[in-house]
């Protein structure tokens, strides 16, 4: 009977120290904010393109840790959405059309001499890619432009166009082959059916 | 010495490699040979690793050979030079090589054929000056590693010197099949190889300097021995056993010195430097001849080749033009690679250059490269990983490319492999692993440069909402500041009221006291009818229907107060003689203005009510309650609006009787009237928005939304052309004013008017591109007429060429002002007929966009298949051939009124011999503009010709536009003629 109450009393004894040790730690080693976001914010995009519906990406990683649905950011696309389904452990859906489609790498180019320096174009623009003032023309820095699209509506004489990125030479890489029963030809030339025929 | 050192040269071993058959005996059975110059030379700006070079010469530039004609760009850049003497031709993309098979910038330079050599500076000095000169200059001789990769030689020499250097190794190993350039290169350039490398070992001072040759290169390698023996040289030379890849970096390190090169880091970060041999040439031709990097040794051969050899060749020559010098095949021809057979990639076109790193180019029969086998599932055998020389698990990073894993690939270390093949070349499965590990690569490289530009991304947005969160606070502060400054004051005038009134006792501060204090009432009942608006709004967005009643009479309550209030300030002033007038004067119309902004608030209000409620709509369109409540608000925005109107008139009387500054008003007015007329489009765009739903669900209320459609348009265009009567009202006032604001005031005019055609052009399009959403829906023309889109998008063409016909008749009546006031103020005059030629280069720009878009539409068309006949019948070609006969009229218009304007100038110029000056820069734009005005025409004629090319069948049109256009070309150069005259003569008569 002894051994059972001094068993317990250790017990009770051990579980309140290291009770008070996690009580201790949890003040002393508290994190601000939720990390979780900030994960969730570093798979996005960045576009700030908003066609998730929320003011920015970062809006829409604090609705998806508060279980919004992970597949409504179209810039992203399905690689995005793998990301998150990794990264929170939720089954991958495709992507959600009534946000928009995944189109290719665009930039927004304005069409110079008919803009007429009404700076909207430069109000709407999330990360400042848009170099102008009043009455002056207004020209996209290509570097900075994530396009986003929200350039375009604003503009009251329609010159600004989205214009794909091309693949140059620098760009390009290179193709993931067809996989099995498949032959590819810009690849390694030598095989063993070189040596045969040698 | 040396010749004992050579042998004993201590070799070790590295991991894995390959024995392929070698092929290099095809090659070196013919001498060096020298090919022709090609009839052009292809050099493209992007031939090493890094930035392209940026060009320095113009098309149609004579260069002489070794002239330097592109710079470096950057640190990770190189100079580019020309390889023979010769003319530009173009600096254009054109294919290179790579195994994307893409273009990419070149200069195109065509040979003469002489030959002519610039004038060669040879850096004699070398050992004397100091190595960052040295090193610069190797960098302007666009010297850059021949091995492979094309790293810029000066770079990697710069880097060198971050460590002590236990070896520079010369890499002459050369362990590809079939590639013997460099073989050949050294029996050629024995002394100037063993020159480069003394060079070079000045540069870095190196413990040991070290040839690796392969045990294949027999002649070679005899050629080096009994050289170095000779000069007793310090270089040893160490033979290493034939096995591919030792020719690789960090293989040959390994080799040679028994050390690895730890992952993730260079050669120089362990002491050792690299080099390739046809570096170091190229090093010794830079600075004891200076020659620059224009040519380099070439292995042509392949079962295709009659006369397989190595050829020295300039850079930048086709590809083709060395086949056809090696006698190729086309028959026998089924490869063609450029580089070796493992390393190499398949050249689509023989159209593509040899640039600095071409070391091979193997035209392979078919029985000599057949295709590779297909891939088959991974049997797990392991001779990959028994080949590879980089030490790493193939197989895992296959798994891991497959099925796109990439991080644990970088946990197995992918970036180590160096891409040789020899896995590829083991595989009993045909699997193309390099081509996956190729795959991999790039991918983790895109996402790591996504991740680079997302960060920025972020940083920017980042920045962006903290500047504009601290603007609103300054702007917070500032308001709460200004709140306090009042209060203060008012406290302070209420403290002060009673001490000033007992003891003076005079009627006329009392009544000052008086109307201070009614101001300050004013204010404390405007700033509470604020914060009931405040709560109001907040009400009505939350839809508490009861607190919107009870808001809304408290809110009547506090106008009315505030309104007796200000009849009370009003009439103390005419009591007291001494309150000053303009009290009142400024006063009287802000009241006016309050309510306006409360009317407008009101429109504002309703204006988000009644999006909401579209919204819901077209959520739910058979809601007849909604519609109803939609109807309701429409009425009362209108009734709002009325108000607003109504009080924007009343403001205008007022402000001519106040009379102070009619200008300010009158534009004040006018932006009033345009925020009526945006909101009123807003209010059209929108119930457009929701037709298009309505259609697209083929609800049945599009009849009542295009109803409505029409309503909003006809509220929008009254707005417009109630815009456009002040506009006319201005001229007058600021006539009756000042005349030096009457140009102020006319720019500002011909401004709104360029916005509205502007908007009206936005119009056009919107229809235009409606249209062109319906076609895509698939419905037929009749369809498309029973809609009212054409007929809107006539609408938006007719007011579009009303408000071009309104401007243009603008832009005649400006030249006429201009004359009367011309006598008084020349420099006014030219500031006015500089804007009228902006507004008709404005027109014009315009005009040539109608033809953008209808060339555009026409393209779409034929694109969707559409045969000619059909496009016959659409609006396309009929618009088209309308837009460039505007396009004629303005043009002809515009040089009209630059004849119709010099003229003036002329007389004003003989009347006024004081004033020469401004008349002279009046004709130098004159002539400029006449100019410009022959050089659209001539560029017209060109985009005609270039049309009459495309299309022939429309060869009559065209001929009479060309026609059209060259007879207004010729007068336009007359009219330049005459006035380059005229300015003569008045030179000479000054």
């Amino acid at each position: 009977m002894f051994t059972v109450l001094l068993a317990i009393a250790i017990l009770v004894l051990l579980s309140l120290i290291f009770g008070a040790i996690l009580g201790y730690a949890n003040v002393r080693f508290h994190v601000e904010g939720d990390p979780i976001v900030d994960q969730i914010d570093a798979l996005l995009p960045q576009t700030q393109c908003g066609q998730c519906g929320h003011p920015g990406c970062r809006p829409y990683a604090e609705a998806i840790a508060n279980g919004e649905a992970i597949n409504h950011c179209p810039p992203g696309g399905q690689a995005t959405i793998q990301a998150l389904a990794d990264l929170l452990d939720v089954e991958a859906v495709p992507l959600d059309g009534d946000h928009g489609a995944e189109s290719a790498k665009r930039v927004a180019v304005i069409r110079e001499d008919e803009c007429i320096g009404c700076t909207k174009c430069i109000q709407a623009c999330p990360v400042d890619a848009i170099l102008g003032a009043a009455k002056q023309m207004h020209t996209v820095i290509a570097d900075e432009c994530t396009g986003c699209d929200l350039c375009v509506e604003p503009c009251p004489v329609d010159c600004i166009d989205m214009v794909e990125v091309g693949v140059t030479a620098k760009t390009w890489s290179w193709d993931k082959p067809q996989g099995i029963a498949a032959t590819s030809l810009n690849i390694i030339a030598t095989d063993r059916q070189a040596e045969v025929a040698h | 010495m040396s010749a004992v050192n050579m042998q004993t040269a201590n070799v070790f071993s590295f991991h894995g490699g390959i024995h392929p058959p070698e092929n290099k005996a095809q090659s070196l059975q013919l001498p060096l040979g020298r090919p022709s110059l090609p009839s052009e030379l292809i050099l493209p700006l992007g031939q090493h690793i890094g930035q392209s070079s940026r060009p320095l010469v113009k098309v149609g530039d004579k260069v002489l050979k070794g002239e330097t004609i592109a710079i470096n760009n950057g640190f990770l850049s190189s100079f580019l030079h020309a390889p023979t003497s010769g003319t530009i031709a173009a600096i254009e993309e054109r294919l290179i090589a790579h195994p994307s098979g893409l273009s990419d910038l070149c200069i195109i330079l065509i040979p003469d054929g002489n030959e002519t050599w610039t004038k060669l500076e040879p850096l004699s000095n070398w050992q004397d000056i100091s190595k960052t000169d040295v090193l610069a200059y190797l960098s302007e001789m666009g010297i850059i590693g021949m091995g492979g990769a094309g790293f810029p030689t000066q770079v990697k020499l710069q880097g060198a010197h971050k460590n002590p250097l236990t070896h520079f190794i010369v890499n002459a190993a050369e362990c590809e099949p079939y590639i013997t350039a460099d073989d050949m290169l050294i029996r050629e350039k024995t002394l100037e190889l063993v020159l480069g490398i003394e060079i070079l070992q000045h540069l870095v001072e190196a413990d040991n300097v070290v040839i690796g040759i392969e045990d294949n290169k027999p002649t070679a390698i005899a050629a080096l021995k009994s050289l170095l023996t000779k000069r007793n040289s310090k270089i040893q030379l160490a033979v290493v056993p034939t096995k591919y890849p030792s020719g690789g970096e960090k293989q040959l390190i390994q080799l040679l010195t028994g050390k690895e090169v730890p992952s993730g880091q260079y050669p120089a970060d362990i002491g050792i430097l690299c080099q390739n041999v046809g570096t170091c040439v190229a090093v010794h031709d830079a600075i004891t001849l200076g020659k620059p990097l224009i040519s380099r040794f070439t292995t042509l051969t392949g079962d295709a080749l009659k006369n397989p050899q190595n050829v020295e060749v300039l850079l930048g020559t086709p590809v083709a033009h060395l086949l056809d010098y090696a006698d190729s095949e086309q028959k026998k021809l089924s490869r063609l690679i450029m580089g070796g057979p493992m390393m190499g990639y398949t050249l689509d076109s023989a159209a593509v250059p040899i640039v600095k790193t071409s070391n091979c180019i193997l035209a392979a029969s078919k029985k000599e490269l057949p295709p590779p086998a297909p891939e088959q599932a991974c049997i797990r055998c392991g001779m990959c990983e028994q080949a590879c020389p980089a030490s790493l698990l193939p197989q895992q990073l296959l798994w891991f490319s497959k099925s796109q894993e990439f991080e644990k690939a970088e946990h197995h270390n992918l970036f180590d492999c160096i891409e040789c093949g020899a896995c590829s070349y083991v595989c009993p499965s045909s699997i193309p692993l390099v081509q996956y590990y190729r795959h991999s690569k790039s991918s983790i490289r895109e996402a790591r440069e996504a991740n680079v530009k997302s960060d920025l991304a972020k940083q920017r947005f980042e920045a962006r909402k903290a500047r504009q969160d601290a603007e609103a606070a300054e702007k917070e502060a500032k308001r709460l500041a200004r709140q306090k400054a009042t209060s203060s004051k008012a406290t302070d005038a209420k403290k002060a009221a009673p001490a000033k009134a007992a003891p003076t006792a005079t009627a006329a501060p009392a009544s000052n006291d008086e109307s201070k204090k009614l101001k300050v009432d004013i204010a404390i009942g405007k700033s509470k009818l604020k914060k009931l608006q405040k709560q109001l709004l907040e009400a009505q967005e939350n839809e508490h229907v009861e607190e919107i009643n009870s808001l809304q009479l408290q809110v009547t309550d506090q106008e009315k107060a505030i309104a007796s209030l200000e009849e009370q300030l009003a009439q103390v002033p005419s009591a007291a003689p001494v309150a000053p007038v303009e009290n009142t004067a400024k006063a009287s119309p802000a009241p006016v203005s309050d309510e306006l902004k409360k009317a407008k608030v009101d429109v504002a209000l309703i204006g988000v009510k009644l999006k909401k409620l579209q919204k819901q709509l077209s959520e739910t369109p058979d809601d007849q309650e909604l519609k109803d409540k939609i109807s309701a608000f429409e009425t009362d925005l209108k009734a709002a609006q009325d108000t607003v109107s109504k009080l924007s008139e009343n403001t205008q009387p007022s402000a001519n009787t106040a009379a102070a500054e009619p200008k300010a008003v009158i534009s004040d007015e006018l932006k009033k009237l345009k925020i009526d007329a945006a909101i009123a489009k807003a209010a059209v765009k929108k119930v457009e928005k929701a037709l298009k739903k309505a259609e697209e669900i083929q609800a049945p209320e599009i009849e009542s939304i295009r109803q409505q459609l029409q309503e909003a348009q006809q509220r929008a265009d009254e707005l417009e052309k109630a815009l456009a009567n002040p506009e006319t009202t201005a001229p007058k006032v600021a006539a009756a004013k000042a005349e030096p604001t009457a140009a102020n005031l006319d720019a500002d005019a011909a401004k709104k008017r360029k916005i509205d055609l502007a908007i009206a052009k936005a119009g056009v399009k919107k229809a235009e591109k409606n249209i062109q959403l319906l076609k895509e829906q698939g419905k037929d023309e009749a369809e498309i007429n029973a809609s009212e889109w054409p007929s809107k998008l006539k609408e938006a063409q007719d007011k579009l060429a009303a408000l071009e016909k309104e401007q243009a008749a603008e832009t005649t009546k400006s030249p006429a002002t201009t004359e009367a006031s011309a006598p008084s103020t020349p420099v006014a005059t030219e500031n006015v007929d500089a804007d009228a030629a902006k507004k008709r280069k404005i027109d014009l720009a315009i005009a040539k966009a109608g033809i953008k878009k209808a060339e555009k539409n026409i393209q779409l068309l034929k694109e969707q298949g559409k045969d000619e006949s059909e496009i016959e019948a659409s609006e396309w070609p009929k618009k088209l051939i309308e837009a460039q006969q505007k396009l004629a009229a303005l043009e002809a218009e515009e040089s009209t009124s630059a004849t119709s304007v010099s003229t003036p100038v002329e007389k004003t110029a003989a009347a006024d011999s004081e004033a020469k000056v401004e008349p002279e820069m009046d004709l130098t734009t004159q002539i400029k503009k006449e100019k410009i005005a022959v050089a659209l025409a001539k560029a017209q004629i060109n985009k005609l010709n270039k049309r009459l090319e495309n299309s022939p069948e429309d060869a009559d049109s065209i001929n009479q536009e060309i026609a059209a256009t060259e007879q207004r070309l010729q007068s336009a150069e007359t009219l330049l003629e005459k006035l380059i005259h005229s300015q003569t003569n008045m030179q000479e008569n000054r």
